[in-house]
């Protein structure tokens, strides 16, 4: 019971972070951050204190709250899975409250008050805990809407910028379509299970057909959410528009809850699975993936390339979550909540190594004033820390061993690998080709963050404000180390990790616990250790003996022959300067030329003009969804809206028409 | 206990040995070119020279410029003691599988591209652009291939791939041919050798990985080309032990290991002999050829894959 009471606190103490400066102070920034900040950390700490009883400690409760319809109670519950995310939103709340004080004093000169950004945050926090808190469908509503609605401000907050005004009118429309899809969901259960509140729903009895039509609903209302490919659009839009530890919750956090949603819909309440749905969701997974990586190495915007990157990563947890309901629907619960287990490790290290990163993006940005690539480059030496914080998140992310990220994509890929046992020639060979999907997709995140970090923080400074950025102060100093040890840590001992979220797959397939951990902490072996086994603190020791011996051997010789700086060879033809280094564009022009049809690229060289002496080379890339998904949609959605305007007369005798033949007909259709 | 005492053995062993490995290969390259070659102990000669050399360091270096040599060195070194050399059920192979071993390889391959980013001229970013465009094409390729194998012996653990042929009866297995092509072709790309990459050119139009250390002096320097030496021994050794593991020991014993030790050398002289062909036969291919010579190495992988489901699995 103090896990739910404390997950309520966290609720309390995120709207009164938002509402409280709003009421008492709303002119004074300095009081607003001295009000806003420490009660959205308390937010944080309950979610940690909360997720951790529940998930670690066992505990769960349900609650009736006392608001609701007289018929339709709101009522919440905890259990090991809510409790898992309850944690993640804490974890990355609590930085993002160290981090905020000092990162928004750039806002203090500028156009906008402060208030509206605290005023958002707090709901915004506060829904995402109800949506995980839920146990009847209105309460899970009312909380995602808060969560939404409160993004939109977020994302519209700097709104002289026509971009972000159009992001946050795309990110509005897209999460209420999203919104449509989880609402049809919720009335098929409800109308099956005779009430709306989770224990209903999870009793009804759904033929084949209808459950499958609630399972494509629930895929595609939290797919939206969640920026599967192709509906991602909104994304990378929306999320570089809002303030930077903004991002880093909702690329971090928000995009995980969609991600419980479907986890909830489709292993607890929908139940029988069918592998039909992994199908589905591995396809889309491996494309999102894919893409993802694909659109992102060919951004120079860093903050909309770190958002691309986040649909990579949420096509990396689909993947494992595909091949967990291909498993369970196959009759083998033992590998399905293998494959669950690997998507909620990566749904934790995405949480840290993308806030981690979004968080370093925006201390790059405050200081360099810039959101292109191009006008970086040698910050390490300005800003060392953020430089080394963003070196893990980048390691992590491009999933390399011995950090976190690694450990979620070999669990991928031990799940993968037990395809043959499906029977099924098709099944058993195509599931092999999504490990290839992911291997590729592995790959090309590294060259991705290669570019990120080399243009960025190596290499001589592109701008004048790179070259006169300095380190931040201490509080985002703090918020970025805590994160980048969390990703060491989690990559370093995943075996204690893993053992805790079995709990939650527990949950959903009782009598089938993978052997993970059953050769003690050391070692984790998926299914056993003659199949695979992997020792990350081994492997740490390892590298850290060979590099020890390697240092004790070349120390000497340290000690006689000092490292003498020198100038670089620069050919002898004078100086180099910084527009000799290889830009972020050079760097991923290969990559654009083997994968040439994967982008919408024009533009291109045009000769010497009176206005351009030289010439000019351009290159626009866009996104495919956009102009053969979106558009053509919206085209489709404008055109049948004229249509129906031709009612619209103006005429108010036309008007009460209307009313009139309407109220026949209901009166009609209610004498039937 | 005996066990990780030889794994540490072993990977010393393999550390001093390629070197040597690296020497042959440039003999027989030069008197299949028709020049006299230098003496195959030349490569160790140029280590000590270069360990012995002061450092220079780039004004703009930065921290992970020094770093870079300690890390590519390390992760290779333990990479080194994952594979099963001499014998197979070494406890360190439990340490990583296939899998990880990519990761390491990776890891290492993140470090030195950024090095090559990090002084800030031309040829450095160059150099690493190229490297990590073919790593991203090359490790799908690879991983494919290591997933074949994987499901015909259903285990990733190395030691386990290893005594699969070892301990079966001797059958040809359609799926090992074609994934034992596909590693080839993957195996030249990834160690930087002809036609994907030339390690005897300087001339920037060509070169890939001499571009990334171009401004590396001294004991970095030095350790940056023993990495590469030993990556193309670990290579060697994977892929002749993965396909043609006969000899080696099955325990810690004394004798087998003897044997071990013997077949692996016999083994790496005759491969170092069939590259040192190709080399000498085959000209470096355009960049932009590459992709499709890596397309190749992963439908080989994939027919693997599928022959195995389609022919094997029954």
């Amino acid at each position: 019971m103090v896990a739910l009471q404390l997950a309520l606190v966290m609720i309390v103490a995120a709207l009164a972070s938002g509402f409280v400066p709003a009421l008492v102070c709303p002119r004074r920034p300095v009081w607003i951050k001295a009000l806003a900040f420490p009660l959205l950390g308390l937010a944080g700490l309950a979610g940690i204190a909360s997720g951790a009883l529940a998930l670690l400690g066992g505990q769960s409760g349900d609650l009736q709250l006392p608001f609701g319809l007289p018929w339709l109670h709101s009522l919440v519950h905890l259990d090991a899975l809510a409790g898992f995310f309850l944690l993640v939103v804490g974890l990355v709340t609590l930085v993002a409250a160290v981090y905020a004080p000092a990162y928004v004093r750039e806002y203090a000169a500028g156009p906008q008050p402060l208030l509206p950004l605290t005023l958002f945050t707090g709901p915004f926090i506060a829904g995402m805990a109800l949506v995980l808190l839920a146990a009847d469908a209105f309460t899970f509503l009312v909380g995602w809407e808060t969560m939404t609605l409160a993004g939109y401000f977020l994302v519209a907050y700097q709104h002289q910028h026509t971009a972000n005004r159009d992001a946050a009118y795309v990110y509005l429309l897209m999460s209420q379509v999203c919104g449509v899809f989880i609402l049809l969901a919720c009335g098929v259960l409800a109308a099956f299970g005779g009430g709306f509140d989770f224990a209903g729903m999870r009793a009804a009895q759904l033929s084949p057909a209808w459950a499958s039509l609630t399972f494509v609903l629930v895929f595609f209302g939290f797919g939206i959410k969640a920026g599967l490919v192709p509906l991602h659009v909104w994304l990378p839009q929306a999320h570089p528009a809002a303030p930077s530890y903004i991002s880093a919750l909702m690329s971090g956090v928000m995009l995980k809850v969609a991600v419980y949603g479907f986890i909830r819909f489709s292993y607890d309440l929908l139940g029988t699975i069918s592998w039909q749905w992994g199908a589905l969701t591995l396809f889309f997974g491996c494309l999102s993936a894919l893409l993802g990586v694909l659109y992102a190495l060919m951004q120079h915007d860093l903050k909309r390339l770190l958002a691309y990157h986040s649909v990579e990563n949420i096509g990396i947890i689909f993947i494992g979550l595909g091949l967990s309901l291909v498993f369970a629907g196959t009759g083998h619960p033992a590998l399905a909540s293998l494959g669950l287990i690997a998507a909620l490790y990566h749904c934790l290290n995405h949480a840290l190594f993308k806030s981690l990163l979004f968080f370093g993006a925006g201390v790059v940005l405050q200081q360099t004033q810039a959101h292109d690539l191009e006008k970086m480059g040698g910050l390490i030496r300005r800003m060392p820390v953020t430089a080394t914080c963003f070196l893990v998140g980048c390691i992590s992310i491009s999933a390399l061993p011995p950090f976190n990220g690694f450990v979620s994509e070999w669990l991928t890929f031990q799940t993968a690998l037990q395809g043959p046992v499906l029977r099924n020639n098709i099944l058993g060979a195509l599931i092999p080709v999504a490990a290839a999907v992911l291997a590729l997709t592995g790959a090309l995140a590294a060259a991705c963050f290669v570019k990120v970090y080399g243009v960025i923080f190596l290499g001589l400074p592109r701008s004048t404000q790179a070259a006169k950025a300095v380190e931040t102060s201490t509080g985002p100093q703090l918020g970025q180390i805590f994160l980048a040890l969390l990703c060491l840590l989690f990559g370093i001992f995943p075996t204690a990790t893993v053992a805790q979220l079995a709990k939650i797959a527990g949950q959903f397939f009782p009598d089938a616990m993978p052997q993970l951990t059953a050769q003690g902490w050391l070692w984790l072996t998926p299914i056993s250790p003659e199949i695979a086994s992997y020792s990350a603190p081994l492997v740490l020791f390892g590298l850290a003996l060979a590099w020890l011996l390697v240092w004790l051997w070349l120390h000497p010789r340290r000690r006689r022959q000092p490292v003498s700086l020198v100038s670089p060879w620069d050919c002898g033809f004078g100086p180099l300067n910084a527009r000799m280094q290889y830009t972020a564009s050079a760097f991923a022009m290969p990559i654009r030329r083997i994968f040439a049809p994967v982008w919408p690229m024009h533009g291109g060289y045009q000769p010497p003009s009176a206005a351009d002496p030289g010439g000019r080379y351009q290159l626009h890339i866009g996104d495919w969804a956009w102009s053969k998904f979106y558009q053509p949609l919206g085209r489709l959605i404008s055109a049948m809206a004229r249509r129906l305007a031709i009612i619209q007369g103006g005429n108010i005798r036309a008007y009460l028409a209307y009313s009139f033949f309407t109220l026949i007909v209901l009166l009609l259709v209610v004498s039937l | 206990m005996n066990g990780w005492l030889l794994a540490i053995a072993q990977t010393l062993f393999m550390a001093a040995l390629a070197p040597l490995l690296a020497g042959w290969i440039k003999w027989l390259k030069c008197r299949l070119q028709s020049r006299s070659g230098p003496p195959l102990w030349q490569p160790y000669r140029d280590l000590m020279r270069l360990f012995g050399k002061q450092v220079l360091l780039a004004e703009s270096a930065s921290p992970i410029f020094r770093l870079a040599p300690y890390v590519v060195f390390s992760v290779t070194a333990l990479a080194g003691s994952v594979i099963p050399m001499l014998a197979v059920g070494l406890p360190t192979s439990a340490l990583a599988d296939a899998i990880v071993l990519v990761g390491f390889f990776a890891l290492g391959r993140f470090f030195l591209a950024l090095a090559g980013m990090d002084v800030g001229t031309a040829f450095g970013g160059m150099g690493s652009s190229r490297e990590m465009t073919i790593a991203s094409l090359a490790e799908p390729a690879m991983l494919l291939g290591v997933f074949t194998l994987a499901m015909t012996v259903r285990s990733t653990n190395l030691s386990t791939m290893v005594s699969f042929l070892l301990v079966s009866e001797f059958q040809i297995y359609p799926s090992f041919v074609f994934a034992a092509m596909g590693l080839v072709l993957v195996a030249v790309a990834e160690t930087g050798r002809i036609p994907v990459d030339n390690p005897a050119t300087h001339l920037e139009l060509t070169m890939i990985h001499e571009a990334m250390i171009l401004e590396y002096t001294g004991r970095h320097l030095a350790l940056m080309e023993w990495a590469a030496m030993l990556k193309l021994l670990i290579y060697m050794v994977l892929l002749t032990n993965l396909f043609c593991p006969w000899g080696l020991a099955q325990d810690l014993r004394l004798a087998p290991l003897a044997l071990g030790l013997v077949s692996v050398m016999a083994k790496l002289l005759v491969l170092g002999i069939a590259l040192a062909l190709a080399e000498t036969g085959l000209a470096k291919m355009r960049l932009f050829r590459v992709p499709q010579y890596l397309g190749l190495a992963f439908i080989l992988c994939l027919l693997g894959m599928l022959s195995h489901v389609v022919l094997e699995m029954n």
